[in-house]
């Protein structure tokens, strides 16, 4: 896999997310503090049709983790990507954290 | 390879759809849902360059929306499914005894059976001229293009037919910002649907919107203009000058393949149907607007709904269904209008009577139909105000029996609201969302198999996803079942905490709480979400005032508290400092335009008397608020829901009409309230006096002058459901007045729901008005005097969260485009409009990136 390195852990915000800019893809991490789990999605909106997501809440629907979008609200499953509100899905990355650097895996 | 290529390789017996459009689409999505489409090889054929879109909401194509909005699916229910489709492809023939297909582009295709779903096409009267260049109809997502395209050179519209549709054309035409005229053949507005005096008043009404109206008007030619692209000449020597011209005179069935197939059509168009919506041969089906049934069109989607249900059963060998006919009740917004059609409206039944109430002050009209005895619902007409409508509905859809004084169910109640009928009363073969189709029993079973909100019985029966219009009903129709199963309806705030919004503020006053994680972990479970973090967050900040981008409460925040700015639709923020009162020196105004000019800046004057500065990136945020800061600027919370404006007039000082100093009350009042974070935003207004200038009364505070002090007036609004404030007190002391506002507020703050207005509130308080006097003036709970002090509480801790943010090198963090590099978003491009930015729409976009890289 192609590793790269994004940002510090310290970087991200706790039960919230930060942009990141890879090339010309743009990805939003969302960092579960409890758990030092990192979710790497993409950041753009495909309802709203802009990259916000990263500026989305975190919230909890029946135990899965999604963020919400800041412009329309609809939710995504941060681990899949997933929409619970319409028939879409966002791209995911697989994300690991070593000696407090963010990694992600490039497609 | 082609559709047709495909199709013979398949060995299942062939059905070919003729028309993508609502209806074609939803027989789709029938066979689908039967399992249907598994017994045929489906070839779908659609004329139109795309696959269906919902033309109900056609016009908000030119409210914003693209065709991706409006979009009944986006292909993958097609392919997920192994049906064909084909856009962009014309049928031009049907060989009933070869039963094969022809397209415009000479394949062939064939069929054992075939359905047509072709729709209509919008009928142009045969007027000399009437296919001029810059001439129009109304129909589809290609038409709307040419319209706004012709708009933009274009000063003056007009629309041909004052009908339902006429109307929708004119109001996109006015919107487009044409003057805008309509020209009716008939004596009245929506002739079909409307009386004389209903027709009349909405005549009135559309006029005063500056719409011009010709009843009784026969155009007889349209020639070359003088002063416009064409002159249309009437029948009595009048004329007019009009740019663009869009016909909308009624719309007819688009039979023309099924007559050249020699199937039956009706004399004056529709392909005949039986009760199956079989054509004259069997194996041929017409569904949707192009069915002609007992000499009936049906022009709604709901009756072209129900018939593609009944074609896909018929298909699968079912007799269980069958077309029975579709009410054609209607009730509609037009250009700012209510309007409501039921059943009889002409009163035509033999013996029947009526009930009118009519107010041409307010333009009001409503018109009852009952049966001989008085008995039975038979038609209505709602001019004016559509509240009255889905009750009288559903006293005409299922026939019941009528209230002693019919004439109650239109007399206007002194509280404004039409008297419900109780969801509870209606029976179980009610039908609640006639667009899908689904009855009150259909929703009972719903919730008896686990669909406990209204959005799960939504997503199950599909009520209320069409035009939306049965939603309040829906939600009544659902409460009341879960009452009568005896499941309480929650006033549960969300799945995390078991408590209403005045539960957990009190728990955090009395408990001293003052993070959500401790609230969460001794009141609630899970993680929360995004109900109750932001609504925590606000309560945390009504009790404590705390910094809001404090560590422990930024994950709480929706976006626009997280980066104290208004999100707009492409990313980029909003910046609204504070300008109390709306007063505003010259020197800070020249800052104002110096920095918008900076940061290129679209800058606006706002409705609430300030300054909106458009487009600033997260980067830039604080380096704009530094800027406006430095001169004396503070934050003017327009993302928070906390007090917003106070809009005054100059009152006294200028004014020589004034009876007291409006301006310094109000710059007064803004500065004292304007830290408080509240259940909802909260405007005020202070007028000078009587003459009310600063519109004090549709405000949640509005304060009026009067020779003896200030009239106080609570609990009005603007905005969706508008409601003039109450007066509270007459003559106040300054002193009184602040009082009496610290403890409504506050008052408000401790016990209204999430995101619930005063006015709501104030009509939800058991007691209502006279109540809240008790408690503001009367003190009849004992509290004003703790009211008082947890305002003084917020006053005395105010901090501009902007200055406290740039200060702070930890927030500061918080405004970056990306963590990882200083780049911008490349998708957020501006292009120039009247001398300002405004974001590039999807097309400049395509066509600006593409270009740049
Ligand atoms: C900028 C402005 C329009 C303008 O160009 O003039 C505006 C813009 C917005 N309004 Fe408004 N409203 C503006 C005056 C009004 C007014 C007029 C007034 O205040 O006198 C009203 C009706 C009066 C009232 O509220 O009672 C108004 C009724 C609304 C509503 C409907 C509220 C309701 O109870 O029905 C919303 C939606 C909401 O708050 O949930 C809303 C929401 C919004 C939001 C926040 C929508 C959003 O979330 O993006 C807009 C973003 C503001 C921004 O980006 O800065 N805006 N809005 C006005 C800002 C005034 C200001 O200086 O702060
Ligand atoms: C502006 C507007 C507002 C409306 N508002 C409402 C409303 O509020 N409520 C309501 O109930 N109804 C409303 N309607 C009516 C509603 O849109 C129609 O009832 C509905 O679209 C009918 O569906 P249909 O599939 O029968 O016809 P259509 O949606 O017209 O679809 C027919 C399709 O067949 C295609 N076609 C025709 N001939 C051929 C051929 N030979 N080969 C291939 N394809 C062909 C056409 O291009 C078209 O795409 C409105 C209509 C308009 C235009
Ligand atoms: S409200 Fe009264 S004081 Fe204020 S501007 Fe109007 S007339 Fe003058
Ligand atoms: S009546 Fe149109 S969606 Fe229910």
């Amino acid at each position: 896999m192609n590793w790269v390195k994004v940002c510090s852990y310290h970087d991200l915000v706790p039960q919230a997310g930060v942009a990141a800019l890879i090339g010309d893809k743009q990805i939003a991490l969302f960092l579960e503090s409890e758990k030092k789990q990192v979710f790497a999605v993409s950041n753009w909106d495909p309802i709203g049709k802009a990259n916000v997501l990263s500026r989305g809440l975190m919230t909890d629907v029946a135990g899965k983790l999604t963020v919400a979008s800041p412009l329309y609200k609809q939710r995504y499953d941060l681990l899949t990507g997933e929409c619970l509100d319409d028939d879409v899905t966002l791209s995911t990355w697989d994300v690991k954290l070593e000696n407090d650097s963010v990694w992600i895996a490039l497609k | 390879m082609s559709a047709t290529e495909q199709m013979t390789k398949s060995t299942k017996p062939k059905l070919i759809v003729i028309g993508n459009g609502m209806v074609g689409h939803h027989f789709i999505e029938q066979m689908i849902q039967s399992g249907a489409h598994e017994e045929y090889q489906v070839t779908v054929f659609g004329e139109e360059k795309t696959l269906a879109y919902d033309r109900v909401h056609l016009s908000e194509y030119f409210s914003g929306k693209g065709y991706s909005d409006l979009a009944m699916t986006d292909g993958s229910l097609y392919v997920d499914n192994q049906i064909l489709c084909e856009t962009n492809a014309k049928v031009v023939g049907i060989n009933q005894n070869e039963k094969t297909v022809t397209l415009e582009d000479g394949r062939d295709a064939a069929f054992d059976k075939l359905v047509l779903a072709t729709g209509s096409y919008p009928f142009v009267p045969p007027i000399p001229g009437a296919s001029r260049d810059n001439t129009f109809v109304y129909r589809t997502l290609d038409d709307l293009d040419d319209i706004r395209e012709a708009a933009k050179t274009a000063k003056v519209g007009t629309v041909v037919g004052g009908g339902l549709l006429g109307l929708e054309a004119a109001n996109a035409v006015k919107n487009l910002g044409l003057t805008t005229s309509v020209v009716e053949f008939a004596p009245r507005l929506m002739p079909v649907q409307l009386d004389d005096a209903g027709g009349s008043l909405l005549k009135n009404m559309i006029e005063s919107l500056g719409v011009d109206v010709h009843t009784s008007t026969a155009t007889t030619q349209i020639v070359d203009g003088e002063e416009c692209v064409h002159r249309m000449e009437f029948a009595d020597d009048r004329f007019i000058e009009t740019d663009l011209i869009v016909f909308s005179a009624g719309i007819r069935p688009q039979d023309a393949l099924a007559k050249k197939a020699n199937l039956d059509v009706g004399e004056r168009g529709g392909i005949v149907v039986n009760d199956f919506c079989q054509t004259s041969h069997p194996d041929v089906y017409a569904i949707g607007e192009c069915a002609l049934w007992e000499g009936r069109i049906f022009g709604l989607v709901a009756p072209g709904y129900t018939m593609a249900k009944v074609a896909a059963s018929h298909l699968m060998s079912s007799n269980d269904l069958s077309f029975t006919g579709a009410d054609m009740s209607t009730k509609l917004k037009l250009l700012g209008c209510d309007v409501g059609s039921i059943g009889d409206a002409h009163q035509n039944t033999p013996g029947a009577k009526s009930f009118v109430y009519r107010d041409d002050l307010t333009n009001v009209y409503r018109k009852l139909v009952v049966s001989e005895d008085g008995g039975k619902l038979l038609g209505a007409v709602l001019v004016g105000d559509n509240s009255y409508y889905d009750t009288l509905l559903q006293y005409y859809l299922n026939g019941l029996a009528l209230p002693l004084a019919p004439e109650s169910l239109i007399l206007p109640l002194s509280d404004g609201e039409p008297k419900g009928l109780g969801a509870e009363m209606l029976p179980a073969t009610a039908s609640i969302c006639s667009c899908h189709n689904v009855l009150k029993q259909d929703i009972a079973d719903a919730i008896a198999s686990g669909s406990l909100s209204v959005g799960d019985v939504k997503a199950v029966t599909k009520a209320s996803t069409g035009c939306g219009g049965c939603s309040a009903l829906l939600k009544k129709v659902v409460d009341s079942e879960l009452l009568a199963l005896g499941v309480e309806v929650s006033t549960d705030i969300c799945e995390h905490f078991s408590f209403t919004r005045q539960d957990l503020y009190n728990l955090v006053k009395v408990e001293g709480i003052k993070t959500f994680d401790d609230l969460i972990s001794k009141h609630g479970q899970g993680k929360g979400c995004e109900i109750c973090k932001p609504a925590v967050a606000n309560i945390l900040a009504s009790v404590w005032n705390d910094f809001v981008l404090k560590k422990e409460h930024i994950s709480l925040q929706d976006t626009n508290d997280r980066f104290l700015a208004n999100m707009q639709k492409d990313g980029t923020y909003s910046v609204v400092p504070r300008i109390p009162g709306g007063e505003i020196t010259p020197e800070k105004l020249i800052v104002l335009g110096e920095v918008a000019k900076k940061y290129k800046l679209y800058t606006k004057i706002t409705g609430g008397q300030r300054i909106d500065l458009f487009g600033a990136t997260l980067t830039q945020l604080p380096l704009i608020w530094e800027e406006l800061i430095a001169v004396g600027f503070e934050t003017g919370q327009a993302y928070g829901k906390s007090v917003r404006t106070v809009k005054s007039c100059v009152g006294s000082t200028w004014c020589r009409y004034g009876v007291n100093d409006s301006m310094k009350m109000a710059i007064d009042i803004e500065n004292r309230y304007k830290g408080l974070r509240s259940p909802h935003k909260l405007k005020f207004a202070v007028s000078g006096c009587t003459r009310e200038c600063a519109e004090a009364q549709s405000k949640d505070i509005g304060i009026i002058a009067t020779e003896g002090g200030w009239n106080l007036y609570v609990c009005g609004n603007g905005g969706m459901k508008p409601r003039h404030a109450d007066l509270f007190a007459t003559d106040l002391t300054d002193e009184q007045l602040i009082a009496y506002i610290d403890r409504v507020l506050m008052f408000y703050v401790k016990t209204a729901d999430r995101l619930q207005r005063t006015s709501v509130w104030m009509d939800a308080l058991e007691g209502g008005l006279d109540y809240l006097k008790q408690v503001v003036i009367e003190d009849s709970l004992g509290i004003a005097s703790e009211l008082e002090a947890q305002m003084a509480l917020i006053v005395d801790t105010f901090q501009c969260e902007w200055k406290t943010a740039i200060e702070n090198p930890e927030s500061r963090k918080l405004f970056k485009s990306f963590v990882n590099t200083n780049g911008e978003d490349k998708n957020v491009v501006f292009v120039e409009e009247r001398n300002q930015i405004r974001p590039a729409t999807e097309i400049e976009k395509s066509q600006l990136i593409a270009t740049t890289v």
